[in-house]
C-alpha cells in the first residue's frame, strides 16, 4: 500500500468523521443533510480513489471508478429530494436570531 | 502498514453506529430516510474495503454497483412517496 493511498484515504475518512459529527450534533434536517450531502460524498470519493489508487492500474481501478462517479452522483441527487419532500411536507428551516 | 485496513473499516463501522442513531432517535422521517441513505453510502464503501483485504475486489466492485444502484432507487421512491403524502394532507 502506497503513502499516496495512505494519505488519500485518511483524508477521506476525515471528511467522513466530521459528517457523522454534524449528523449528531445539528439541530434540524435541512442542517443535518446539509453536513451530510456534501461531507459524505466528498468523503466517500477520497476513500475509493485511495483504494484505487492502492489496486494500480488494472480493470478494478476502471470498476472503483464507476463506483465512485457512482457515488459522487447519487448523493445530492437523494439529498436533494428529500429535502424537497420535507419542505412540501411543510417542514421549514430552524430560524434563530 | 498493514493494521491501516482493518482500522479504517473499524472506523467505518463506528460511523454507522452513528448514523443508526440518527435513524432509530430522528424527530421526523425525512431523518431516518437521511440517516439511512448515510448507511448505505459507509456500506458501499465498506464492501469495497472488505474486497480490498480479501483481494478479491473484482467481485466485491460489482456488488458494491448493485447495492448504490438499489440505494438510490429506493431513496427516490420513498422521497416521492412521502412527498405527495404530504401534498395530499394539506
Amino acid at each position: 500500500m502506497t503513502w499516496m493511498a495512505i494519505a488519500l484515504i485518511s483524508i477521506g475518512l476525515y471528511f467522513l468523521v466530521v459528517g457523522a459529527l454534524g449528523m449528531l450534533r445539528l439541530p434540524d434536517v435541512f442542517s443535518r443533510a446539509h453536513a451530510l450531502s456534501l461531507t459524505d460524498s466528498i468523503g466517500a470519493v477520497f476513500v475509493l480513489a485511495g483504494l484505487a489508487v492502492h489496486e494500480g492500474f488494472t480493470l478494478n481501478f476502471l470498476k472503483i471508478l464507476v463506483v465512485l462517479v457512482l457515488v459522487y452522483l447519487m448523493n445530492p441527487v437523494i439529498s436533494h429530494a428529500t429535502l424537497r419532500a420535507a419542505y412540501r411536507y411543510g417542514l421549514r428551516p430552524e430560524n434563530r436570531d | 502498514m498493514n493494521a491501516f485496513l482493518p482500522f479504517v473499516i473499524v472506523t467505518v463501522t463506528a460511523l454507522m453506529l452513528v448514523y443508526l442513531y440518527r435513524v432509530v432517535r430522528g424527530p421526523s422521517v425525512f431523518d431516518r430516510v437521511l440517516g439511512l441513505n448515510g448507511i448505505s453510502t459507509k456500506a458501499i464503501v465498506l464492501l469495497v474495503l472488505i474486497g480490498t483485504i480479501f483481494e478479491r475486489v473484482d467481485m466485491f466492485v460489482d456488488i458494491s454497483t448493485g447495492y448504490a444502484l438499489l440505494n438510490l432507487v429506493g431513496a427516490l421512491a420513498i422521497a416521492k412517496f412521502l412527498e405527495e403524502r404530504g401534498a395530499r394532507e394539506k
